[in-house]
């Protein structure tokens, strides 16, 4: 069975849209590598919001490592303001189980201790295995389990959705 | 060699790191990618990440060594492995215990990783070869043989500095005989392709084989450093020498030590590297090793980093 996807682009309107009234100037915004990386750029261009944008790699803190092992291209995490008291805006592609959202805010911490964290997905497919939810989400997508969502990105920056076979990406 | 690379687990993944010989490129790079995603980790509130909790490490040292076991030692802290020192020299092998004895004794404590120096060259080899499957050596120096986590930090500090290893000229000076790390070094940046690695020093101190790697060969420091963009100092190593080798460490300093006029031969933008601990006044000037063009403090620091990609890697590949 395939899903027809929606435009990458339109999600990242409606999800901008539905952030703007919660969004301040000092919301630090963090994009989860790759494709949140992707998102929180546009975001923070959209919003030109104080703290300069923050990246996460979560290779260090997955629950899979112990049976993967490590995961063979690590990006370096670089989060250029004080966690310590920021009102901070996780930002990933596509939200599906919530471990690399746990993941995600297992590292934060090890950086300080955040006033709040809040979480900005542009799909939310479904199949939660942790009590982890979005507060911004561009849709929700109904796809099957052994497919996967991916987020491209053209040499003109433009976003698009790609549907893969578990395995085969 | 001959037979499997037995560094690799038959996926072709690291399983033991004995030797920067023959380690495959992708391993070398993939090594040196982790590591720089680790490097901010020291920087950070809490320094330190959760792949190894749980984990026991055990530094086997059969041979003296602050630097080596100090950065292993932080390297596994910050992976929140549980780490326990050992300096065997003191204990039970004075008691007459056999090294494969000692580890087996270790490996039914429930060790999870061997970090080895010993004075023998082969010995982590030793290790490797007898440990149970999920146990993993990391060699921390093995006689004149290899020291690969030295190499590869090297290798690092390298990248880090000039970005690219395609157009290097890297020059490695001192006693290279006795120097596991010179070794380490040069087959690594073989490797990594270093069109041009050269090594300086008196005949006494330079292997008879070493041009078979692929080293250029000069006698003449002036000469040897002209124009290169790297110049790794080694340690006088005085405990390894028997015999007269050298008339003295002062005519060592004349011909071979690294001063600000030797130096000036290099490129103006030259990295000054040597992996400790130093001999001031012996192979190296204090206004060179404190100067500008040092990065033997960083060194240090990227090693911690290199030794944490080394054993996540490891323990992650099981």
């Amino acid at each position: 069975m395939t899903t027809s996807l929606p435009q990458a682009e339109e999600l990242l309107a409606a999800l901008a849209e539905r952030m703007r009234p919660a969004v301040t100037p000092d919301t630090a915004l963090i994009g989860i590598h790759t494709g949140g990386v992707w998102i929180a750029q546009r975001l923070h261009q959209m919003f030109s919001t104080r703290p300069p944008l923050g990246t996460v790699d979560v290779s260090f803190y997955r629950d899979d490592y112990g049976s993967r092992g490590l995961h063979p291209k690590i990006k370096p995490s670089d989060i250029p303001f004080d966690v310590t008291g920021a009102d901070i805006v996780l930002v990933d592609d596509v939200l599906h189980t919530g471990r690399t959202i746990r993941a995600a805010m297992n590292e934060l911490f090890d950086y300080g201790r955040p006033r709040s964290i809040r979480l900005a997905a542009l799909v939310d497919r479904g199949g939660r295995q942790l009590p982890i939810a979005a507060q911004f989400v561009g849709a929700e997508l109904d796809v099957a389990g052994d497919e996967q969502i991916e987020l491209t990105r053209d040499a003109a920056g433009r976003l698009g959705l790609k549907l893969n076979r578990a395995g085969a990406a | 060699m001959t037979g499997p690379n037995p560094q690799l687990d038959s996926h072709g993944g690291l399983r033991h790191l004995l030797t920067t010989e023959g380690l495959p490129r992708e391993i070398i790079l993939h090594i040196l990618d982790t590591a720089h995603s680790f490097l901010s980790i020291g920087e950070r509130e809490i320094k330190k990440v959760p792949l190894l909790r749980g984990k026991a490490i055990f530094n086997l040292f059969f041979e003296p060594s602050t630097r080596t076991r100090t950065t292993f030692e932080i390297a596994a802290k910050r992976l929140s492995a549980d780490v326990i020192n050992l300096n065997v020299g003191t204990s039970s092998q004075s008691k007459g215990e056999t090294l494969l004895d000692t580890v087996a004794n270790l490996s039914a404590m429930h060790a999870d990783m061997f970090v080895v120096r010993h004075s023998q060259s082969g010995a982590a080899h030793l290790i490797a070869r007898h440990v149970a499957p999920y146990i993993h050596v990391v060699n921390a120096g093995d006689g004149r043989h290899a020291h690969p986590t030295q190499g590869l930090l090297d290798m690092f500090t390298i990248r880090h500095y000039k970005k690219e290893f395609a157009s290097l000229r890297v020059a490695i000076v001192g006693d290279v005989l006795h120097s596991r790390v010179a070794r380490s070094q040069i087959h690594a940046l073989t490797t990594l392709g270093v069109p041009e690695v050269r090594a300086i020093g008196p005949r006494t101190l330079l292997p008879t084989n070493v041009s078979d790697l692929g080293v250029h060969v000069y006698h003449d420091m002036a000469a040897g450093l002209k124009d290169v963009d790297v110049v790794i100092m080694l340690r006088l190593q005085n405990e390894r020498m028997n015999g007269a080798l050298l008339p003295s460490a002062q005519e060592f300093f004349k011909y071979y030590g690294l001063t600000p006029e030797k130096l000036a031969r290099a490129k103006p933008d030259a990295i000054v590297m040597h992996p400790g601990p130093m001999n001031r006044g012996i192979e190296i000037d204090s206004s060179v090793a404190d100067g500008r063009q040092s990065v033997i403090l960083p060194q240090v620091t990227f090693g911690i980093a290199v030794r944490m990609a080394v054993m996540s890697i490891l323990a992650g590949n099981a």
